[in-house]
């Protein structure tokens, strides 16, 4: 009888050899004359075992990692038992997975993600099944009752801007899906498109019909060519199945999809420059009023959703609203998936419900530094971020508890930084990437960072007299506070978090003068 | 098609020697070949605005750039200022002007990278290669370029090589991918 071995084609496990595993199996299955097929699944997201290599059991899926292509020889010769030292047991059952809420990712991993029929066998399309047999207010309300908000970083409720996007006047609206992920520290919705890339179609097609939306866009950003080439494969297969096109499975309205590549634009991840950079224009922030929702792409109603957003629809149309809902913690309801990197001995992707403390995520499920250094400071939320000190960990996963920090939850992101961080010079880097990426259109965001930037290396540099340097500590919070309340976006209006919680919690990085000024602003 | 308007130099090479009307030569062979893909990219994908960054994205993939001089004749064709389209084109990282050296070696800069000792990898890198950041070796092979996140923040540091991206990358790894570049040439996507 055939076995099953799997190796996967996520660009995380390509990235450390992937393919020359895979391929060294074939070769030695060959040479050994033994019935192996070598199936390419997914990722399940434990990173740190890539590649992680599952050989199909009796019992099970049984796991080995990190395999690289010189391990193989020995696992054949030790016939895959669990005596060899890679041996991880049954996948499921090692604990960094058991122990997670898996809903949006629950196939990850799992299935091979450019088998169209792997997805249906697990589930797929029941959500858009389900779809096409209510009133698009009904999916709506659905939506709208599960509690799903925006993954985005805003955290808005995703079915009141699908509701507004409804009611909207007029016939030509889109459904534009925001996959410009390029936060540091987040890879979730790159594993979404490599990994199960129909789900974000289906999530889509499903918003769509909700709303009256025939076409819908994926705006995938060009470093991801990987999750650009499977996305278009997908698409391709839906479509000549029928479940994207002129009718939905024949009989349901016409609605189709297609990829437009970005180029390398951080500032295309937020919503109305990515709008503008689909138009195909320079990605220049648009202000609002008026809503996407109401004038959105080419002036119509849009519906601009994260990739996590799309992709989670489908699990609440099949399940239901209530079945979504009971995950989670105060106003944040269902998962989120934390995406855990950096300095971090086991970095990968972990779903779990809202409300578990940033301490479980580092200790529990990362198992501490990799360098095994302490750790010094945590940033959530991608680069725009705040840094949070240990005396911070014990913090729900919850959009509120975050907020009340001064702190954001973001995409889920968290980056580790062992005690050899140096937070002035992370605190130059937020506002040099700024200054970089900075879209140009309002002042504050085009000239601050610049200026933040010159003003933290004479605080760096140390050479001035104490009171100047007690002055340039002054003047950066001064800016911060101007980039705050006058930035058009959140790029501008956001830098100040890595930057003044850089300065707040870690003053003695930042010299005598921060902390005289860190302690005549807390007498303040 | 973008020769509308007749480059100097072009104009300039009719009194040169013979090894710069070669160059001339190479130089029309390549301007053919631009208008080539433009005439294809143009009939496939119309001329409503929003396929400007398609067309971009098409030339750069087969021409491996945008040449200046083809600005013209993509203006013309989506009824835009060649202004319009030169903002465009500089607007974006991930768009260059000039042909890329043979191998490029893009350094993640992000702070997840930065957490495992990226800024050290890049200071082994340009080492090695013999160039700084935005610079190129002094054979013209290596061109060394910094990039923002490439998605294996739990893998870092992460770097490109022609695009294929390579994680957990140590400066002795960094030698052997370079030294395989060197000796079986450039190191295609994988």
């Amino acid at each position: 009888m055939t076995t099953r071995i799997w190796v996967p084609c996520d660009s995380a496990a390509l990235a450390v050899g992937a393919d020359e595993v895979a391929a060294a199996i074939a070769a030695e299955a060959a040479r050994r004359g033994l019935d192996i097929r070598v199936l390419r699944n997914g990722t399940r997201g434990l990173l740190w075992l890539e590649t992680l290599v599952e050989v199909e059991m009796p019992a099970g899926r049984t796991g080995f990692g990190p395999v690289d292509a010189a391990d193989v020889p020995a696992l054949f010769d030790a016939g895959w038992s669990r005596e060899h030292p890679l041996a991880l047991g049954l996948v499921e059952e090692i604990p960094y997975l058991a122990r997670q809420q898996r809903l949006t990712f629950a196939r990850c991993g799992i299935t091979e993600p450019h088998s169209l029929a792997d997805y249906l066998a697990h589930g797929g399309y029941r959500g858009l099944r389900n779809a096409l047999a209510l009133a698009p207010a009904d999916i709506v309300a659905t939506v709208t009752a599960s509690g799903l908000r925006g993954r985005g970083g805003a955290a808005f409720p995703t079915g009141i801007k699908w509701n507004t996007v409804l009611k909207a006047p007029g016939t030509e609206k889109y459904i534009v899906c925001n996959a410009d992920e390029g936060d540091s520290g987040t890879f979730a919705d790159r594993i979404i498109m490599e990994s199960d890339p129909f789900v974000l179609i289906e999530g889509m097609t499903i918003a769509g019909i909700a709303v009256g939306a025939a076409r819908g866009y994926i705006y995938v950003r060009s470093e991801y060519p990987h999750a650009i080439a499977r996305l278009e494969g997908a698409i391709a297969l839906a479509r000549h199945h029928g479940y994207l096109g002129a009718n939905l499975l024949g009989a349901g309205p016409a609605f189709d999809l297609e990829v437009r590549k970005g180029a390398g634009a951080y500032i295309c991840g937020e919503e109305t420059a990515l709008l503008e950079s689909v138009e195909g224009k320079r990605g220049i922030v648009r202000a609002k009023p008026p809503l996407p929702a109401l004038a959105g792409l080419f002036g119509k109603p849009t519906v601009i959703n994260n990739v996590l957003s799309l992709a989670t629809v489908p699990v609440i149309l099949d399940k239901g609203a209530a079945y979504y809902q009971d995950y989670g913690m105060g106003r944040s309801r269902g998962t989120l998936p934390v995406q855990l990197a950096g300095n971090i001995r086991h970095g990968g992707l972990i779903e779990l419900a809202f409300g578990v403390t940033l301490r479980e995520i580092l200790y529990g499920y990362g198992g501490g530094s990799a360098s095994g250094r302490p750790i010094k400071a945590v940033q959530v939320g991608g680069p725009l971020g705040a840094y949070l000190p240990e005396s911070q960990w014990d913090t729900p996963l919850d959009y509120e508890a975050f907020a009340s920090l001064w702190a954001v939850l973001g995409h889920g992101g968290i980056v580790v930084h062992d005690d050899r961080a140096d937070m002035a010079k992370l605190a130059r880097y937020a506002m040099e990437f700024c200054a970089i990426e900075s879209c140009g259109k309002c002042t504050p965001c085009r000239i601050g960072s610049t200026r933040g930037v010159e003003v933290i290396d004479k605080i760096r540099a140390g050479t001035g007299t104490p009171q100047a340097q007690v002055q340039h500590v002054v003047l950066l919070r001064d800016l911060c506070d101007t980039m705050l309340g006058g930035s058009l976006c959140a790029m501008g209006g956001m830098t100040p978090y890595p930057v003044l919680s850089a300065l707040n919690h870690f003053p003695q990085d930042f010299g005598q003068a921060g902390i005289e000024q860190h302690g005549s602003q807390r007498a303040a | 098609m973008f020769h509308a308007t007749p480059a100097p130099a072009a104009a300039a090479s009719t009194t040169s020697t013979t090894s710069a009307t070669a160059a001339t030569a190479a130089t029309a062979a390549a301007n053919a070949a631009v208008d080539g893909i433009l005439a294809e990219l143009f009939a496939r994908l119309g001329n409503r605005q929003d396929q400007l960054l398609p067309v971009l994205h098409g030339l750069q993939d087969s021409a491996g750039y945008i040449p200046p001089d083809s600005v013209p004749a993509i203006a013309q064709h989506f009824n835009l200022s060649r202004a319009e389209v030169h903002g465009v084109i500089t607007f974006y990282h991930y768009f260059r002007t000039e042909a890329p050296p043979r191998c490029v070696v893009q350094v993640c800069r992000a702070e997840a990278c930065q957490s495992m000792g990226a800024d050290a990898l890049l200071e082994h890198a340009e080492q090695a290669l013999g160039c700084g950041l935005h610079g190129r070796s002094a054979d013209g092979t290596f061109g060394l370029e910094p990039v923002y996140c490439l998605g294996h923040c739990a893998s870092s540091p992460a770097l490109t090589i022609n695009e294929a991206v390579f994680a957990r990358v140590t400066p002795a790894r960094f030698d052997a991918l370079i030294a395989e570049v060197m000796a079986t040439g450039t190191r295609e996507a994988a």
